[in-house]
């Protein structure tokens, strides 16, 4: 590669497979070069994944957006008075769904919510439980650490007896990544003092790992965190995936800062700091396979661009994303699976669609 | 060595490429070594600095007698939307555009008037430097100077000395979509051929017109024609030295007739950056790459600055201004933002004149359109 001779000892330790440091990172996240990052990442992600992206034909299920967390950062949650608050039924979570059923090659459920001021532990596992026998050969990826940790107060269970009763009564196989934001008590306590702290966040998925449950794990980035705050979090990220291996993918999410209350002072990131976040996530996550262009939020020619910068994910059809289209996304609210094939083999790649295990259930050559 | 080591290896080296690295390197599709060799290009030729320009846009008319199956801009005579501007539209604009006090160049493109004779064209250049004479004047693409040669019976050298003596600094780059005569009977088949193209862009540079040069890209063309067209651009300025900036148009087939009975999709962002890098690389003897952001979306067009462009073109101001009776305010992009836009990619923003001469900090400070 041709690394400028200030970055020539990071391009090494890349070469030679050895792990990035903490000051390695930061570095990175200095370096103007966003060719020379996508180059690296590039080579790593070839190296450990080859040229599969991988891509699901899903639906996201939101059973709620009334929400007690009021983040500043989010534009979906609600109080239950306020216009456009929502709260399904099992039947109108069933409507959502066969909706999307409309598509044959639909393969799973994307279900994730906001913390309802009234819902039980039972109402939630009632709901995706409901889902689960009605579209048994569906699979199901739900709930973030945020969510589960919830469920646990709520209910006065252990986080483990709740993951255990989410997968064996509500037919659960994965759990989602969200909520992880910045893994920082400083930047939480200022952004989203009521819900999972950082540590909580880590316990559900090493204790999802533990039980063989995969989860995902995300980051939200571009809002009131440090630099070095993004590089620590890819370091507990990294640490907790050294220790159980349980992470699939991991997804950069920009903030989106329309609607927001914390909107009012912070500007969108650029595409390039999308991209060399993205470049440098796959570069200081050596053990994670996967790391997700995720269209909603990047755009869809962000995303298919970043399949250049280290991504081998980009996320699924969706059929129809509200939360981040709250805040404002710009990008549509599915993209048909022909559109996913298409922009992942104009880069070059083999498009796979896949369970939310990343089994492979067909590959498009 | 294979094609695509051979090309690499040239690439990396930022040596010439020929027609079959170019295939190669295509071929190869590795997006992000195109990338980095590309930024290295486009640092060769103008280090750290990136290029933008206060500039206006006039387009005198949308009623157009090629009516190209490419276009969604032209309609036919006789169509409710079609306009024409008049002198007096023209002072209107210039009363405005000379409120932006370091306003440096006005750039004219308009559809081809069945019935507007020559001089009205040339009155337009002579009216535009009357009113601002410190503002330079890019207007008539060679598509447009062809018309006016066939109009007047005049040669295109005579139509270029005409409007040079009213005023008329360069040309832009435009109506050179792909230089294939196959591909122009498809997209474009009554305006002027790819031979045209050439001769007026070899005559204005002989002329010691400086212009610019383009590709529009992703419809009917096949890749051996996309890339060609690079080549025949490379050699017109290893001839004439002429050509200051090159820009790329991704095709977007919305609300075209080409895009309707040919089914065309909009190329992705992969497809337009490896093209931005292939560009910079082949075209070794043209100075500028232009990321053109009307064009290509701000993230873009911000993202092709590391792919080996180094202008970002203009704060542009409201390009339809015509349309809107009471005038409207700027809608264009700030020069603030376009600063921090270039600023973030550690590049070194850069105020410049049509000429790509940099325009004086202290000139800056007094004013701002911003």
């Amino acid at each position: 590669m041709l690394a400028t001779r200030e970055y020539q000892d990071i391009e090494d330790k890349v070469m030679r497979g050895e792990r990035l440091t903490r000051e390695d990172g930061i570095r990175l996240f200095h370096c103007h070069d966003l060719a020379w990052l996508g180059a690296m990442a590039d080579h790593v992600r070839r190296e450990k994944c080859g040229d599969i992206v991988y891509y699901n034909v899903n639906c996201h299920v939101n059973l709620t957006n009334i929400c007690t967390s009021h983040c500043k950062f989010c534009a979906f949650g609600r109080d239950a008075e306020d216009k456009g608050a929502y709260a399904m039924t099992k039947a109108q979570a069933i409507a959502v769904v066969e909706d999307a059923r409309k598509d044959p090659n639909l393969a799973g459920l994307h279900v994730v919510s906001g913390l309802h001021p009234t819902w039980s532990f039972e109402d939630y596992l009632g709901l995706v439980k409901a889902l689960h026998e009605r579209f048994p050969d569906l699979y199901i990826k739900g709930f973030t650490g945020v969510e589960i940790t919830h469920f646990a107060q709520i209910s006065g269970r252990s986080v483990r007896e709740v993951l255990i009763a989410l997968r064996d009564r509500g037919g659960l196989q994965a759990i989602a990544g969200g909520g992880a934001e910045i893994l920082s008590d400083r930047v939480r306590e200022a952004l989203c003092p009521h819900k999972a702290t950082a540590d909580e966040w880590l316990a559900v998925a090493r204790t999802a790992h533990e039980l063989g449950i995969k989860s995902n794990a995300s980051m939200l980035y571009g809002h009131i965190e440090t630099l070095e705050e993004r590089v620590d979090h890819l370091l507990r990220l990294r640490e907790l995936q050294d220790e159980t291996g349980g992470f699939q993918t991991f997804i950069c999410f920009p903030f989106l800062p329309k609607h927001t209350e914390l909107g009012k002072h912070v500007k969108q990131t650029s595409v390039w700091d999308d991209l060399r976040t993205m470049a440098i996530s796959r570069l200081m996550l050596d053990n994670f396979k996967n790391i997700k262009a995720y269209w909603v939020m990047l755009t869809v020619p962000v995303a298919q661009v970043a399949l250049g910068f280290g991504a081998n994910d980009i996320d699924g059809t969706v059929h129809k994303e509200t939360i981040l289209h709250d805040a404002g996304a710009k990008s549509p609210t599915a993209l048909r699976e022909d559109t996913i094939i298409r922009i992942i083999k104009e880069a070059g790649r083999i498009p796979a669609a896949c369970d939310c295990n990343f089994n492979i259930i067909r590959t498009i050559e | 060595m294979t094609d695509a080591a051979r090309a690499r290896a040239r690439a990396a080296a930022g040596e010439r490429l020929d027609f079959a690295d170019a295939q190669a390197l295509y071929e190869d599709n590795d997006l992000l070594f195109l990338a980095e060799c590309a930024r290295r290009a486009k640092e060769r030729k103008s280090g750290k600095q990136v290029f933008y320009t206060v500039n206006r846009h006039i387009n005198l008319t949308n009623i157009c007698s090629a009516n190209c199956p490419l276009c969604a801009f032209q309609v036919r005579a006789g169509d409710a939307r079609g306009y024409v501007l008049e002198r007096e539209d023209i002072a209107k604009i210039l009363m405005e555009a000379k409120a932006i006090k370091h306003l440096s160049e006005v750039h004219i493109v308009s559809a081809l008037h069945p019935d507007k004779p020559f001089p009205y064209y040339v009155e337009v250049v002579r009216q535009v430097k009357e009113a601002l004479p410190h503002v330079d004047v890019k207007a008539f693409t060679p598509v447009e100077i062809v018309n006016f040669a066939h109009m007047t019976g005049k040669s295109i050298r005579d139509v270029l000395l005409h409007l040079q003596e009213a005023g008329l600094d360069s040309l832009p780059g435009g109506g050179a979509e792909i230089l294939s005569d196959r591909v122009r009977q498809i997209i474009c088949p009554k305006k002027a051929t790819a031979a045209e193209w050439i001769e007026t862009m070899k005559t204005a540079h002989s002329l010691g017109l400086r212009t610019n040069a383009s590709m529009m890209y992703g419809h009917v063309e096949t890749i051996e024609e996309r890339l060609q067209h690079l080549f025949t651009i490379r050699d017109i300025q290893d001839e004439t030295g002429g050509f200051q900036a090159f820009m790329l148009f991704p095709f977007h087939p919305a609300h075209t007739e080409l895009g309707e009975t040919h089914h065309l999709q909009r190329t992705g962002s992969w497809e337009d950056m490896k093209m931005m890098a292939l560009s910079r690389l082949i075209l070794d003897n043209i100075d500028h790459v232009k990321a053109f952001w009307i064009m290509l979306t701000l993230p873009i067009a911000q993202l092709a600055l590391g792919f080996g462009a180094d202008d970002l073109d203009g704060t542009i101001g409201e390009e339809k201004i015509i349309h809107a009776a009471g005038a409207r305010t700027s809608t264009g992009i700030t020069r603030t933002k376009l600063e921090a836009i270039i600023r973030e990619t550690g590049y070194e923003p850069v105020e410049r004149d049509t000429f790509y001469q940099p325009v004086e900090a202290s000139e800056k400070e007094e004013t701002s359109c911003d």
